[in-house]
């Protein structure tokens, strides 16, 4: 995909989240439209995966470490073909299998279950020492939220990552700066955040989450990097395209009501129509 | 009694593990800075490459071994049972249990025979929080022979398995030809009709030596080795119910939440009978020679000998 689909694609699975969210009456849309330039670009240009065998064993793997955003994940998922796109309106719904954190059991494409947050990354540590040790070339991505990297085991699992040398392992880190009590730097501000992957024996790289060009730049100089991990860190708007949305701490798990959905929709219809005029 | 042959069942767990290893090159055996007390040690040494030492870090180990179970390996995760169901408990639950990955849990030092570290790492809780994680597999093996048995069957069983091993050496009490360890199905060690004590793990062998002692006072004692918690073998407590009408549970774990526990859960709904539950009582243990605690906390042949007999009166 070049550049503008990629673009009209993000754009077609931020509708997705907010309808999703919107039809459950609750879930998490400020950071899944943070991270869904991200989500766009690994499942769309990055990562080996097949919608029509999403268990094939070579395929690349990702580890939602930042569960609660299972919305944006979940669009990006049916928009590449893994489910239908209209059962994104089931979510959180009794007897629905999309679950309101992604659950592996049930969801096709999704190769952990995830939403205690610091957990995923574990997961995604243990996948790649297994590549290493059986010696599959697959590669292994996750995503964590910058509130997240407050759990004590995202270093625990960070440090045991640089220990083994995996060089397999992609670490992104949505650094949206907002969290559910309010800026990540009045909770308990975890920056600098790269110069902490740094000290853990990360390759780092800063770069603006919502540019496929500097994203598509970041996983290429990962894939290029040998011997240790690298964490990208992405800074990134939460709630992004949906005017009411951006940089608000209270939309991190909050849906949007009749009025509020359509309005959004329509900031997502216009960002879409300029899509189409460039 | 001095020239019964003892081994701990973390020796167990470890020879166990270097056997598997031999076989099945999917087993990966991950510890977190305690290869040396929970003995893989020795599949570490037969198998450097397939052994991960995760450092002091519990919790991520967890994670780690869910996601080698992810890509189809056999993950063996290994520490003392105070972290490995306590401090990693919520990993446990949300990123083995929830997902139903194969991964093995072998939890060695479990209860107050850990002996002189006292009560920080004397775990008697464990059972409790791991038999209430849907679809786990809880076992308790009481002696060398059951303890391999156990770790070959976790093997086989596709599906989350937590293994609870002691510190301290136990006699062998299963070495004999008809043995046969079958997951979720108990053993019968000794036929009575006045009273049936249920024992798992180290105080299996303390129940046979107290059923002697009850049976010379002509109290006829039915010893039934309780080796997996969960899933329980309900008809075995239903027909003890049913045939003794008493039952005394015996383990070295709070009388909260564990065996003693399960067997009520069993009585209670399905065969009515007196039960006495025991086990840590409600208490943290301390410091000492394990065999003083074990004595202290009334889990000797002697104290069971004493309460069986004050409750059959």
């Amino acid at each position: 995909m070049n550049k503008l689909e990629l673009m009209k694609t993000a754009n077609e699975i931020r509708k997705g989240i907010v309808t999703a969210v919107h039809s459950a009456k609750s879930g998490h849309p400020g950071g899944s439209l943070s991270a869904a330039d991200i989500y766009t670009y690994l499942f769309f240009e990055e990562m080996n995966v097949d919608p029509a065998d999403p268990k094939k064993a070579d395929r690349d793997r990702f580890v939602l470490s930042k569960g609660h955003t299972a919305p944006g994940y979940y669009s990006t998922l049916a928009h590449r073909g893994f489910f239908p796109t209209e059962d994104l309106t089931t979510l959180r719904k009794v007897g629905s299998y999309l679950q309101g954190h992604p659950d592996m059991k049930h969801i096709p494409g999704v190769d952990m279950s995830s939403g205690s947050l610091g957990q995923g990354i574990s997961a995604a540590v243990g996948m790649a020492i297994s590549a290493k040790l059986s010696g599959d070339s697959y590669r292994v991505y996750t995503l964590l939220g910058d509130g997240e990297i407050q759990e004590g085991q995202v270093w625990e699992a960070s440090m045991l990552a640089a220990h083994r040398k995996l060089d397999n392992l992609v670490v992104i880190v949505d650094n949206n700066n907002l969290q559910i009590d309010g800026p990540i730097t009045e909770v308990n501000s975890p920056y600098p955040i790269d110069e902490k992957f740094k000290a853990f024996n990360f390759h780092v790289i800063n770069i603006n989450g919502n540019d496929f060009d500097e994203i598509a730049a970041a996983f290429k100089e990962a894939r290029e990097t040998k011997g240790q991990p690298t964490a990208i860190i992405a800074k990134t708007i939460k709630g992004k395209d949906v005017s009411f949305m951006e940089n608000q701490a209270s939309w991190h798990g909050n849906a949007p009501n009749d009025e509020q959905y359509a309005a959004a929709m329509a900031d997502l219809e216009k960002v879409g129509e300029a899509l189409c005029q460039m | 009694m001095s020239d019964v042959k003892k081994i701990a069942t973390r020796e167990s767990y470890g020879n166990a593990l270097a056997e598997l290893g031999k076989e099945h090159e999917d087993v990966v055996v991950l510890d977190a800075d305690l290869a040396a007390a929970t003995k893989t040690g020795v599949f570490k040494k037969a198998f450097p490459e397939r052994h991960i030492d995760c450092g002091i870090a519990e919790s991520n180990m967890m994670g780690v071994a869910a996601g080698i179970a992810t890509t189809g390996k056999v993950p063996f995760a290994s520490s003392f049972a105070m972290f490995a169901a306590g401090r990693a408990f919520e990993q446990v639950r949300n990123s083995i249990g929830y997902p139903h990955l194969n991964v093995k849990i072998g939890a060695t030092h479990a209860g107050i025979s850990v002996g002189e570290d006292g009560a920080t790492h004397q775990c008697n809780e464990d059972i409790a929080l791991m038999r209430t994680i849907p679809g786990m597999v809880v076992i308790n093996p009481s002696d060398d022979v059951e303890a391999k048995a156990a770790v070959k069957a976790a093997y086989e069983h596709v599906g989350p398995v937590y293994l609870r091993f002691g510190r301290l050496a136990v006699p062998v009490i299963n070495e004999n030809e008809d043995y046969k360890f079958e997951l979720g199905k108990a053993i019968t060690l000794r036929e009575g009709t006045d009273v049936t004590i249920i024992a798992s793990g180290l105080p299996v062998s303390e129940s046979l030596a107290a059923a002697e002692k009850l049976a010379a006072e002509g109290i006829s004692a039915e010893v039934i080795n309780m080796h997996t918690i969960k899933p329980l073998d309900e008809e075995a407590v239903i027909r003890a119910a049913g045939k003794t009408g008493k039952i005394v549970t015996v383990e070295e774990h709070s009388v909260i939440g564990g065996l003693g526990s399960a067997v009520c859960d069993v009585v209670a709904q399905k065969a009515p009978a007196k039960v006495l539950k025991i086990g840590v009582n409600d208490v943290f243990g301390e410091s000492g020679p394990a065999v003083q605690l074990i004595k202290k906390y009334g889990l000797d042949s002697e104290s069971i000998y004493e309460k069986v007999k004050e409750f059959v009166k």
